[in-house]
């Protein structure tokens, strides 16, 4: 009997699959997806070959182009003032982060779980996130000085209230049926937190990861413009000062791959953790 | 197979719930809606007894009283002459829709009450071989529910339940999203599950058919409040025919007939 029931459902699975495979017919075929690339390969090709011969045009006080800041860069790299700069912002970066994730996932689950505490919290939560606090810097330079304490101070109010405040709504949209199973299994409070809440809320917190990584970069950034003394922000500031336009597109660019790896890498990190919940932004 | 020894008893159990005044309503004075009047019921051990009614006479609330997941005004729920208020490793829930933690696996999701019991990881994966076999989704243990079908989700939701080795099984129309083949196919082998395991079951269907063919008797419930309106009893023998072949025979008609009055006139006189 066992036998005959699976097989019907196998029909069934069966079935659906091949629905779904009309759908896919829809879309375009997976070749063109190479052809997607050569579009935009040309496309890359044609931005920057447009950038070399009109940037060659203006003064270079006011513009460069692709060559020369390739230059700039060998230089930078050679004698070793990028790869300072680089070690100086990962370094503030990475503990930044680091400090705003925890803060932040930690207080987070906390003000998803008690009412009480998100009561007591939500109002400056709102107003703290709300603020450009980029506009704060000044006051922070005041109190911790122009050293490491305020990049990093900068860097951690800046990402810690995405991870806050995504944290807290995937703890406030755990379904409450998966709250129930664990009930109905008699599962203490504890568990219910480990095994159902941590799990379920495991995906906002990556997406309140990805998106804190974008503003501790534009923190980071910020901090040493007006500290001015080691980073890539210090290194764009004194190139400016000086006025040579190609140098100081070399950590723009850094900033820029930077952005993009780090970003990409959380991505691949949240599709990882939650295989079940697709692409939904 | 049910012998007489009562296993679960439902004693003149009481619930209302509190309504919100709606919107523009002078007198802001909370109103109670009853929803179960007093219920009273056993279940003997080993039988299947469905509840059935129509929508609003409260089944899935009084299944989940017993589950312990809502509490009770007055009344008492009994399993083996005890007591019960919480949720207890006694009795298994199978919920309406599968509900599987999208996270595990399928045999992690039937792990997952040997896992707050603490078992050993050994003695879980024993069981949830088990299991998985009994529900006939060994081949699927290491897929993700959202790699199953409704029908093979509802399956491990099963096996889920069983893996705790209940001593009731709670059913809360656990077919009902499911499409008519599929369900039928489910009936069959959770009669074939229950000539195994023999466990004691109560189970929520607004389906006729599915309560007369799984059931040894069936609570017809009345609603607003709700209330015992009929316990009917279902003779045929198992191992039963299949559900085609029942639906021909008089008795079964004769049941069917008499259920779906109950139910019609009791709705008649809500409305």
């Amino acid at each position: 009997m066992t036998g005959v029931t699976q097989a019907t459902e196998v029909r069934k699975t069966g079935a659906g699959e091949s629905a779904e495979a009309v759908v896919e017919d829809l879309t375009p075929p997976p070749r063109s997806r190479s052809k997607v690339w050569i579009v935009r390969l040309i496309s890359i090709v044609c931005v920057i070959g447009a950038w070399e011969i009109f940037g060659r045009q203006v003064n270079p006080l006011f513009m460069s182009y692709p060559l020369a800041i390739l230059k700039a860069g060998a230089v930078l790299v050679a004698n070793g003032e990028l790869f300072e700069a680089l070690k100086s912002s990962l370094w503030t970066l990475v503990v930044g982060f680091t400090l705003a994730s925890t803060i932040g996932i930690t207080i987070g689950l906390a003000i998803g779980r008690y009412r009480y505490v998100d009561a007591a919290t939500d109002w400056i939560v709102n107003a703290l996130y709300a603020t450009p606090l980029i506009a704060i810097i000044p006051l922070v330079i005041l109190w911790f000085g122009l050293g490491d304490g305020a990049k990093l101070f900068i860097v951690t109010i800046l990402a810690v209230f995405p991870v806050l405040i995504n944290t807290a709504s995937g703890v406030r949209n755990v379904p409450s049926a998966l709250i129930d199973v664990g009930n109905a299994f008699a599962a203490n409070e504890r568990q219910v937190f480990m095994k159902i809440i941590l799990p379920a809320v495991l995906p906002y917190i990556m997406t309140g990861l990805r998106l804190g990584i974008g503003r501790s970069i534009i923190g980071m950034v910020a901090a040493e413009f007006f500290t001015a003394i080691t980073g890539l922000g210090a290194l764009i500031v004194k190139y400016g000062n000086q006025y040579d336009t190609a140098s100081m597109f070399v950590p723009i660019f850094i900033l820029m791959f930077l952005g993009i790896t780090l970003t990409s890498i959380v991505r691949k990190l949240e599709e990882m953790f939650a295989p079940w919940r697709g692409t939904d932004e | 197979m049910a012998s007489d020894s009562i296993k679960l008893s439902v004693r003149n159990v009481q619930k209302a719930f509190r309504l919100r005044p709606s919107l523009g309503e002078k007198d802001d004075k909370e109103r109670l809606l009853q929803v179960l009047g007093g219920i009273s019921f056993d279940v003997r051990q080993g039988e299947i007894v469905s509840l059935i009614g129509e929508s609003g006479c409260g089944k899935t609330t009084l299944l989940r009283i017993v589950q312990g997941l809502i509490r009770l005004d007055a009344g008492s729920i009994l399993v083996d002459d005890v007591p019960v208020t919480a949720p207890g490793r006694d009795r298994g829930f199978v919920f309406q829709q599968a509900t599987l933690l999208p996270w595990r696996t399928a045999r992690q999701n039937v792990e997952f009450g040997l896992e707050l019991q603490g078992l050993s990881k050994a003695d879980r994966q024993t069981r949830s071989t088990e299991l998985l076999e009994l529900v006939g989704l060994a081949h699927a243990a290491e897929q993700y529910p959202h790699e199953l079908s409704g029908g093979m989700q509802q399956r491990i939701g099963l096996a889920r339940a069983l893996a705790i080795n209940p001593a009731i099984l709670l059913m809360d129309e656990p077919f009902s999203a499911l499409d008519a083949q599929t369900r039928e196919v489910l009936q069959v082998e959770l009669m074939r599950i229950h000539e195994k395991t023999a466990k004691t079951t109560l189970f929520v269907t607004h389906d006729l058919d599915e309560a007369i063919y799984l059931s040894d008797r069936v609570v017809v419930l009345a609603a607003k409040p709700g209330r015992v309106k009929k316990i009917i009893d279902v003779p045929f023998k198992h191992p039963r025919p299949e559900l085609a072949e029942l639906r021909i025979d008089p008795v079964f008609q004769e049941i069917r007939r008499e259920m779906w009055t109950l139910i019609r006139t009791s709705t008649q006189v809500a409305a």
